[in-house]
């Protein structure tokens, strides 16, 4: 970090300076209309400031931030790979940044083309054919896809299932997802290799069981090596089987969710397929189902007839999910880089980022303890980090928080939950042999400073903009907006 | 690499994939260069009529306002642009930031106590208010939603409510007045109401009273806005409303073909344990120097899991900042003016048309957008427009039936007087 970025950087109430303007506006050019006499308002308290001013604080703000384009920013379940360039000098094109949601499609047959075309692509990458694109964010499509199973179960007239089956080692999503669909969460353990516990998973498997959502590979990086049989036994009892996109990283273009039994998937299109991640979205989350499901998908859905695009009503759609036809602008970004890897090259994303993650692990293992040692990862692993908090009194906070002091963003810390003192790491394709040794080295250098000399780790980070921050102040006396200091002081007193 | 890891191949790493689904034969087009790509990709894009070569004259939802070059040049930087959430806020501080100062100017705009990071938009914006009404109304069990509410959004919580076997009501008959409405349904039952102002058909109105008899039933008013026009109109908080949501996208974000846009959500301090999204709040470090911090996180799905007042993580963090620096470049004179600028020119459009033999100006008080009657149907009209460069008003025909031949127009600053001239003569035109 910069002495720039080490400056505390002030509000722009607090540099608000009456009067001043940072904007440039015509006058009205048609005959005035009295505004109206009643509903105004003057209270509208925006600061005001300078271009200028809007322009350094903004560059200034930024120079506070860490981001992929700078290095590797291993956050697990994340996937933060680089997103190439190309992406954003689509998304720039006039016939799709400025063409206007609610335009007759017979006028935008261009941005129709491409949603349709993307829905193909998903279809096919994931051997799921009944494509929406409309889900803003992965946690939304597994919203959408629990609904659609629900649906199915409704339609058959089965009513009686009010359960989700979820493993321990699930994102938080899932089963806060299944409890806004209306459905009772079931958990199921994971065994000693990282899979789900099959006798587990037999105890509680049901006809009460509306589905099973999992992620495979799951959240220990690892696949899921009962996977034809968990969907079997699921299948079996009724359930539908949803598959939690967020790591299809590892193994896109090696395998296809369909072909190994799931019925509903969702893919994270800022994970997985390049949408930069704006510093927490937009994404995109659009699902993939069975063929048969297509009727449930959200509407509208886009379909081709002759040789024109159309909006189209699924015959017993769940509705509309948003606004409009979804994140227009990340499915651009998606299919330019689809379209940019090709049939040829879409498996070696995957195979470079298992590949990758495998080789760092085998970097540190001597040091860091992997949580299934004898297994291969996929394209993230897991650590835990219980010894090194016994041996020398290091919490994993305080090793992530050495590894910004070496200049890199630190991985995902204590998730997933079944993993004591938990550090996940994924690095992804777009890591260099040379960074992965770097990032290797400074972290082998962590775990010596850990037995040498704790106190670095547990004051870590050095030299940032803050040091480690008071989240339980935060808590307790929330302050959520910007109050003048007099107000600031009444409430403190 | 492999000699490291200690396999031989790269296909070992996949060995516990099971082996008739390896490596499947994929259905795609082959790669493309990047030059070929762009050249793809532009010939696509030019089949889409767009607002830099049309004049538009549609909203419903989704409006063509000035983007200020300040917004495109700092949200594109890197840092802010390719981070993620500020899970480490030691190096995060941009982000963190800029989304309280982004939360600070909403509550200005909006007159509320707190708001949130984003949500994807004002449709799950309105479906989350929903929810977070009947969470915070014990007695309450049902909402009800005005006919005036943006049909999308009406779509969406039903399909978000529905597995909670939450009714929503009030939209059965499209042509109701807000207080027929309310006799119909309002009770000690209702936990939340929602009504948009300005609605759907753009009329804009006096809510106070509507607010008191809301309030004495013990519901929560939840008003659906539009911010551009609380650049000169009072501020939802003004007139009693306990939860505000609106579409983002007129602060600083393209049309982009329907999104990403960002869910405005925002509410009386009281309810915050109950709302869901992200939330960034002031604290101090170690050394007792400012810094922001996600906050309340006890309320979100990471920790709280099924017991999660939502399930949303990824939200729309971006384009809270280009709402963010719209905001600050505009400052509070300038979303004045964009906003007067928006209400002059509607107000000589209606004029105009008012005037035009065959059409007539259904919506009597609005900021930038009302209702046209129309001597034909709206989609031959809009046909005949499109062959002059203009983009008409939206086909009311499938959402509000009951409207005879009814065009929703709306004008922004974007709209010269030239580009309006030009779209009354050819409404009159095509009118004959």
């Amino acid at each position: 970090m910069s002495i720039v970025a080490n400056k505390p950087e002030p509000l722009l109430y607090e540099i608000s300076n009456p009067g001043t303007i940072g904007y440039s506006l015509p006058e009205s050019d048609v005959p005035a209309t009295p505004l109206p006499t009643s509903l105004l308002r003057d209270n509208l308290n925006l600061p005001e400031v300078s271009e200028v001013d809007v322009v350094r604080h903004f560059t200034r703000l930024s120079q506070k931030n860490y981001c992929v384009d700078l290095g590797i920013y291993p956050l697990g379940s994340c996937t933060m790979k680089y997103n190439p360039k190309v992406n954003e000098e689509a998304i720039r094109l006039p016939g799709f940044a400025q063409a206007h949601p609610m335009q007759p499609a017979e006028t935008a047959q261009g941005a129709l083309q491409l949603m349709y075309e993307l829905q193909q692509y998903l279809g096919e990458i994931s051997g799921l054919p009944a494509v929406t694109l409309q889900p803003a964010a992965g946690a939304q499509g597994e919203l959408v896809g629990i609904l659609i199973i629900r649906a199915y179960h409704i339609a058959r007239g089965d009513t009686a299932r009010c359960e989700v089956l979820i493993p321990d080692s699930a994102h938080g999503t899932n089963p806060a997802t299944s409890a806004m669909a209306g459905y009772k969460v079931v958990e199921v353990k994971s065994d000693a290799r990282g899979n789900m516990d099959l006798n587990d998973l037999r105890a509680k498997v049901s006809n009460k069981t509306a589905g099973i959502m999992f992620t495979n590979p799951n959240t220990l990086g690892l696949f899921e090596e009962h996977v034809r049989e968990v969907n079997k036994i699921v299948h079996d009892a009724g359930g539908l089987v949803y598959g939690d996109g967020a790591n299809l990283n590892a193994i896109v273009g090696i395998a296809r969710p369909g072909d190994l039994g799931f019925d509903v998937i969702h893919s994270n299109l800022h994970k997985t397929f390049s949408v930069p991640h704006g510093g927490g979205g937009p994404g995109a989350g659009p699902v993939m189902a069975r063929a048969d499901l297509a009727q449930f998908l959200p509407t509208p859905i886009v379909a081709k007839q002759g040789d024109q695009y159309v909006w189209h009503v699924p015959e017993h759609t769940i509705g509309r999910i948003k606004s409009f036809w979804g994140n227009f602008l990340a499915l651009v970004r998606a299919y330019t880089y689809i379209r940019s890897y090709g049939k040829e090259h879409l498996r070696e994303i995957a195979e470079n980022a298992v590949l990758n993650a495998n080789y760092l692990l085998a970097l540190i293992r001597h040091v860091y303890d992997p949580q299934v040692p004898e297994r291969i990862s996929k394209h993230e692993f897991v650590l835990n980090g219980t010894r090194f908090k016994k041996e020398y009194g290091v919490s994993t906070l305080d090793v992530a928080k050495r590894i910004i002091d070496y200049g890199f963003y630190p991985p995902t810390i204590y998730f997933p939950l079944i993993v004591p003192e938990c550090l996940m790491i994924e690095p992804t394709e777009t890591q260099s042999k040379a960074s992965l040794n770097e990032f290797a080295n400074a972290l082998l250098k962590i775990a010596e400073e850990a037995r040498t000399n704790p106190q670095l780790l547990h004051d870590a980070p050095h030299d940032t903009p803050v040091s480690r921050l008071d989240d339980v102040r935060a808590a307790r006396e929330p302050l959520l907006h910007y109050k003048p200091p007099e107000a600031e002081k009444e409430m403190a007193a | 690499m492999l000699k490291t890891i200690g396999v031989e191949s790269v296909d070992n790493l996949f060995d516990d994939v099971p082996e008739d689904a390896q490596y499947p034969e994929l259905n795609l087009p082959a790669a493309l260069s990047e030059m070929d790509m762009l050249r793809t990709l532009r010939g696509m894009a030019a089949r889409d009529a767009n607002a830099s070569e049309y004049a538009y004259f549609l909203g419903a939802g989704a409006y063509n306002h000035f983007i200020p070059a300040t917004v495109p040049h700092l949200i594109f930087r890197a840092e802010f642009f390719t981070s993620y959430t500020p899970y480490q806020p030691e190096i995060s501080q941009g982000t963190l930031q800029t989304i309280f100062e982004y939360q600070s100017m909403i509550c200005d705009l909006t007159g509320m106590d707190v708001a949130n990071a984003s949500h994807y938009d004002a449709a799950t914006a309105a479906a989350e208010a929903a929810v977070m009404a009947i969470n915070s109304v014990k007695s309450g069990n049902k909402i009800i939603v005005a006919p005036s509410v943006h049909p999308h959004y009406r779509a969406t919580m039903r399909t978000y409510l529905e597995g909670q076997h939450i009714p929503i009501v009030g939209d059965e008959d499209l042509s109701a007045t807000l207080d027929a409405v309310l006799d119909k349904h309002l009770d000690n039952q209702t936990a939340g109401v929602l009504i948009a102002n300005p609605d759907f058909l753009g009329n804009i109105r006096d809510l106070h009273a509507i607010a008191e008899r809301v309030h004495a039933a013990g519901a929560l008013l939840i008003i659906s806005t539009y911010p551009i026009a609380l650049g000169m109109y009072q501020a939802p908080g003004d007139y009693g409303a306990d939860i505000v949501i609106g579409e983002g996208q007129s602060l600083g974000n393209a049309l982009g073909f329907g999104g990403p846009y960002l869910g405005i959500f925002a509410c009386k301090e009281k309810y915050v344990r109950r709302m869901a999204g992200r939330l960034v709040g002031q604290t101090v470090d170690k050394q007792g120097r400012r810094g922001f911090v996600l906050t309340l996180q006890a309320r979100e799905q990471h920790i709280r899991r099924e017991k999660a007042t939502s399930n949303i993580c990824t939200n729309e963090a971006l384009n809270a900042l280009a709402a963010c620096v719209y905001m600050a470049t505009m400052g509070k004179q300038g979303l004045r003016q964009v906003a007067e600028l928006c209400y002059q020119k509607a107000h000589y459009t209606a004029r105009a048309i008012g005037k035009l033999y065959g059409y007539r100006v259904l919506t009597d008080s609005f900021f930038n957008e009302f209702v046209v009657e129309c001597p034909k149907s709206v989609k031959e009209i809009n046909r005949a427009l499109y062959q002059r460069k203009i983009i008409g008003g939206y086909d009311l025909k499938e959402e509000y039936p009951y409207l005879k031949n009814a065009m929703l127009v709306a004008v922004t600053e974007m709209n010269s007087r030239e580009q309006i001239d030009q779209f009354i003569q050819a409404l009159s035109e095509v009118g004959q």
